[in-house]
């Protein structure tokens, strides 16, 4: 291998005069180094709460999602009971409605969150992350206000 | 101890020990990654064959490599026995250190690849530039931080608060766990497991008072909440520190102010 590469060199020769001793060529330096200018802490307990938001909200959404699931699906004759007046009668209850308010907002908000630390972790350019941050937020906001909307002004009697 | 070893050579075969410079060796191809910005923009893959005794360091094959076939191949390296945490290197895919890595441990029948430590800005062949990883260092106060006037006697500290924070006395800053860490590999701005190391072992320290203070620095938004306990710290730690549990702790701390 070392033979190869030294005879690849031999006839660029117009290319490797490119690089010597005096004109090195440019390293790759890894996205966002660390540098004395870096900024200092910002003194807010935002990513601790969204660090415990995301485990407590984990505990609570396996509760209401197993139950979401296996009332809907398993219990009393499956997905062939689901109909409108299914959802009319479970909304006509506050329990009901308390419960899918919950699991709506908490499931937003925890993949929302979740999707704001895989966007930090891998998105490189700032402009990148700005966009990426910006678009997720607006579809969040918009799904949870919607959500919420429809949960409380729901009308049994749209027909 | 020295008799039991003889008689139990004697009982192998004497002849044994004077072929063993012979027998012993065998041929190991070394996959190097080398990059020099002298000569081309690219980086490349270069195999070197040697004949090596399988009982050898990685180092020793790189040294062998050095001094008698490619004097431009270029790696740190200082104390040469797993203390100074010069020689950190991707060996296999893993990060280790060169020195106290047995080519006989890492199935020497396939070409051993060896790459410098990645995140990093790799300013020839083996070596990178450190700069980053010791800012984070740098910016968790790894020294004693105390109040009030000096004790004319030595800072008394139990056993026991002592244990509290032995683990991370044993780091030797040689970057295979930040350099293993997939959140540092895409943002440099987090700190890194070895500099949350370096502050847990002052922030445990029973001696020590500006805990809040290095909490506080890890508290932000590249401090310890990035953390995604993927475990590649532990196993990368070359001084077996249990690298991720550290990192838990602080973050128990933060949530608790207890510590």
């Amino acid at each position: 291998m070392s033979t190869e590469t030294t005879q690849a060199a031999e006839p660029e020769d117009a290319q490797v005069t490119l690089y010597d001793v005096d004109h090195p060529a440019p390293v790759i330096e890894p996205p966002r180094a660390r540098t004395g200018k870096t900024p200092k802490a910002s003194r807010t307990n935002f990513e601790m709460y969204g660090w415990l938001f995301m485990r407590l909200s984990g505990i609570v959404l396996v509760v209401l999602v197993l139950g979401h699931l296996l009332i809907q699906l398993v219990l009393d004759g499956g997905v062939s009971k689901i109909g409108f007046a299914f959802v009319a009668g479970r909304w006509a209850s506050p329990f009901w409605q308390v419960w899918d308010l919950a699991m709506l907002w908490l499931a937003m908000l925890h993949g929302a969150n979740g999707l704001r630390t895989v966007i930090n972790d891998y998105a490189e350019r700032d402009t990148t992350r700005f966009w990426l941050k910006w678009l997720l937020y607006a579809a969040t906001v918009f799904t949870v206000l919607l959500g919420t909307l429809v949960i409380f002004t729901f009308d049994p009697n749209i027909r | 101890m020295g008799t039991a070893t003889l008689e139990k050579n004697d009982s192998a075969g004497p002849v044994d020990s004077a072929e063993n410079s012979a027998t012993h060796l065998i041929t190991v191809t070394l996959r190097i990654r080398r990059f020099n910005p002298e000569v081309s923009e690219e980086a490349k893959w270069e195999d070197f064959t040697l004949e090596i005794d399988p009982k050898e360091r990685v180092l020793d094959a790189l040294h062998k490599i050095k001094w008698e076939t490619d004097g431009t191949l270029t790696f740190r390296r200082s104390c040469a026995h797993g203390i100074c945490g010069s020689d950190a290197m991707r060996i296999n895919g893993r990060n280790r250190l060169a020195c106290k890595t047995l080519i006989k441990d890492i199935n020497p029948e396939k070409p051993i690849t060896v790459e410098a430590i990645k995140g990093l800005t790799v300013l020839k062949d083996l070596v990178v530039d450190m700069d980053p990883f010791f800012q984070a260092y740098r910016d968790v106060m790894p020294f004693l931080v105390t109040t009030g006037n000096e004790p004319t006697r030595e800072r008394y500290q139990s056993a026991e608060d002592r244990e509290r924070f032995d683990d991370t006395t044993k780091c030797i800053l040689c970057a295979a766990c930040t350099s293993s860490c997939p959140v540092f590999w895409n943002d440099g701005q987090y700190f890194g497991p070895a500099a949350i190391v370096n502050a847990h072992r002052f922030i445990f320290d029973s001696r020590d008072e500006a805990g809040e203070q290095r909490l506080e620095i890890l508290n932000d938004r590249d401090g310890v909440w990035r953390c995604r306990t993927t475990f590649n710290c532990t196993d990368a730690c070359p001084r077996g520190i249990e690298v991720t549990k550290a990192i838990q702790e602080v973050k128990r701390a933060l949530i608790t102010r207890r510590f």
